[in-house]
């Protein structure tokens, strides 16, 4: 699995692909970084000098998407870009049979694959939250502290998992269709549908249960419901966890009755306590990851390899 | 001798369609075994099969005494396999390709880079090691997927229609190469084709396999008479001079069943070989013999044969 492992993670290095991936994301997160930071210094008065780091990666600014937004976006299209030609590319260029006919156990060509994908996914990631550090120091002037480390770091793992899912579809996807582009547009396809059409979709399902809400209970109960069912996509659990993850002064998710908001004290929570709140969302999340995964590597193991 | 690779009753279907109907093959160690048959036929699902990428629906078989779907590493070990139309890495050279394979064998990293400037040597791709193998054309990515097949040492070698799309000076090139990877390195080779006259060069025997069947198996040169089930004597006699008459006195032989005329000369049917007689009564005429032919069927019209009945 090793050989494997390394051959796939020097071909995704190598590519073409990977350069323009990597040139995206590290362009607009410097420029991200580089606004969210002007303006946070513009406005360093009224803002608490807590957190600032984790300030630079959700706070929006010149009209443009916040770094974690914009890695929640764009996390999709990496995966997708990883994975998609997986083994239909394989299949593609007749070297599936040549490979399996090596004395390797069938599994370890799938496992390196997912892994090397998941190690560049990694690697990507470290790398812009070295950025986001490296220019933070420089545009705020003094090093992050040891909570806006860990949750800085946990955001990365996270994000790791969310990417990884999209790995696993595309690979998935990569192994029903035998044409690559089939696999590529099919993993497009689910990922619009979850990016962009379940939370839609999700309202109008909370709307016919609890129609014309009217009174606080149900509008919370309509509001709970949406995000019940939009918690299907991955992209909204990524996006919750990430919210709270990185806002430590945040303690819910979701809609709150003036009642249960009462006596709140505006102190930031633990990490512990952020952890807790996030822990159903990263558990799905690892779980979609594990299930995708899973799937692929059944249908492989059982699949006749003709070309 | 003993057999590298043995199949009992060897059958795969695919719901309504039966590729491979209980099918009996054995290849000796050591020898050239050439399977033969028509597209469709069900070569490739056999060597499938064989290297355990598709399990059986019934039957077994045995590979340097392995069964490939129980121990299928055991048995790819073993086996080289050269697939119709080998895929490369096309953006790696050829050294790296090899290098991959190698790797993949557990070939230590040194003792894989001297086998590979080995084995380039070996195929003639000795100043091509370090172009992308895009570059390539297709008789040298196939003779790159033989080098591959032989980073691995192996015992066995299975082609699956090694020259296939090739053009001729190519196809000799290959036929070659095979032939000395059995001869100088003793490797037993399994190859599938359609093209009998390939075959017939350089195979010691063959089987041909028609829906899924073995119809016959044997050595090269007593199929023909191993399938017709009893011997003919078929002979064209051409004679120089004025012959008349010789075709009734040619009928008097005993043992000549039938006389066809023929463009300066006759065919007989015989019974028996009768090649003496006829040259005897031949000189006794005081005709010169230009010609006595022996016109047994050729393995290639048997071939024929079965492929039209498929």
């Amino acid at each position: 699995m090793g050989v494997v492992f390394w051959k796939e993670l020097a071909d995704h290095f190598s590519s073409r692909r990977f350069m323009i991936l990597l040139a995206i994301i590290v362009l607009t997160g410097v420029w991200a970084i580089y606004a969210s930071g002007q303006s946070i210094r513009q406005e360093a008065e009224g803002i608490p000098t807590d957190f600032v780091f984790l300030l630079l990666l959700t706070s929006q600014s010149g009209g443009l998407l916040s770094l974690a937004t914009f890695i929640g976006l764009l996390g999709p299209l990496v995966g997708i870009m990883l994975g998609f030609d997986a083994i239909s590319g394989e299949y593609a260029r007749g070297t599936l049979s040549r490979v399996l006919s090596q004395p390797i156990y069938r599994d370890s060509l799938i496992n390196g694959k997912f892994l090397a994908g998941l190690a560049t996914v990694a690697i990507l990631w470290a790398s812009i939250l070295l950025l986001v550090i490296g220019l933070g120091i420089t545009l705020v002037g003094f090093p992050p502290n040891a909570e806006e480390l860990w949750r800085m770091l946990i955001f990365t793992l996270v994000g790791i998992f969310y990417v990884g899912f999209w790995l696993a579809l595309a690979l998935l996807f990569s192994l029903l269709f035998q044409r690559t582009v089939t696999a590529a547009l099919g993993s497009l396809a689910i990922w619009l549908f979850l990016a962009i059409f379940a939370p839609l979709i999700a309202q109008v399902v909370a709307g016919f249960i609890v129609p014309n809400p009217s009174t606080a209970e149900e509008l919370t109960r309509q509001a709970d419901i949406a995000s019940i069912i939009s918690r299907i996509s991955p992209s909204t659990l990524f996006g919750e966890s990430v919210s709270i993850l990185l806002n430590p002064t945040a303690r819910l998710l979701g809609m709150a009755l003036p009642e249960q908001t009462q006596g709140i004290l505006l102190t930031p929570l633990a990490l512990g306590q952020s952890l807790l709140l996030i822990l159903p969302q990263v558990t799905t999340l690892f779980a979609l990851v594990a299930v995708c995964f899973g799937i692929s590597y059944i249908k492989f193991m059982r699949s006749e390899i003709r070309a | 001798m003993s057999a590298v690779i043995e199949t009992a009753r060897l059958t795969k279907r695919y719901r309504d369609l039966v590729a491979v109907n209980e099918l009996n093959l054995k290849v000796e160690e050591g020898e050239t075994f050439g399977f033969l048959g028509p597209n469709g036929a069900g070569k490739t699902t056999t060597i499938l099969m064989l290297l355990g990428l598709s399990e059986p629906t019934d039957g077994h078989a045995f590979v340097c005494g392995f069964d490939p779907t129980r121990q299928p590493l055991e048995v790819k070990k073993r086996v080289g396999y050269l697939p119709e139309n080998p895929g490369f890495y096309e953006d790696l050279t050829a050294r790296e390709n090899l290098f991959y394979i190698a790797r993949l064998n557990r070939v230590p990293r040194t003792e894989a880079n001297r086998r590979i400037t080995r084995l380039l040597e070996q195929v003639g791709l000795n100043n091509d090691g370090d172009r992308p193998v895009s570059e390539f054309s297709r008789g040298m990515k196939q003779r790159l997927g033989i080098a591959e097949v032989l980073v691995k040492e192996p015992k066995v070698v299975i082609m699956d229609e090694p020259t296939l799309g090739i053009d001729p000076d190519g196809v000799t090139r290959i036929l070659e190469l095979i032939t000395g990877l059995n001869r100088e390195h003793g490797i037993t080779i399994m190859l599938s084709s359609h093209l009998l006259h390939q075959v017939q060069q350089i195979c010691h025997r063959i089987g041909i396999i028609v829906k899924g069947r073995m119809i016959v198996q044997g050595d090269v040169d007593k199929l023909g008479s191993a399938i017709l089930k009893e011997r003919r004597w078929n002979f064209l006699l051409e004679v120089g001079g004025k012959a008349d008459g010789l075709e009734a006195e040619l009928r008097s032989i005993s043992g000549i069943a039938e006389v066809e005329p023929r463009v300066g000369g006759w065919f007989l049917h015989c019974t028996v070989d009768v090649r003496p007689a006829v040259v005897s009564l031949v000189s006794r005429k005081g005709l010169s013999l230009l010609q006595l032919r022996s016109e047994d069927p050729t393995l290639e019209e048997i071939y024929l044969k079965y492929f039209r009945e498929a």
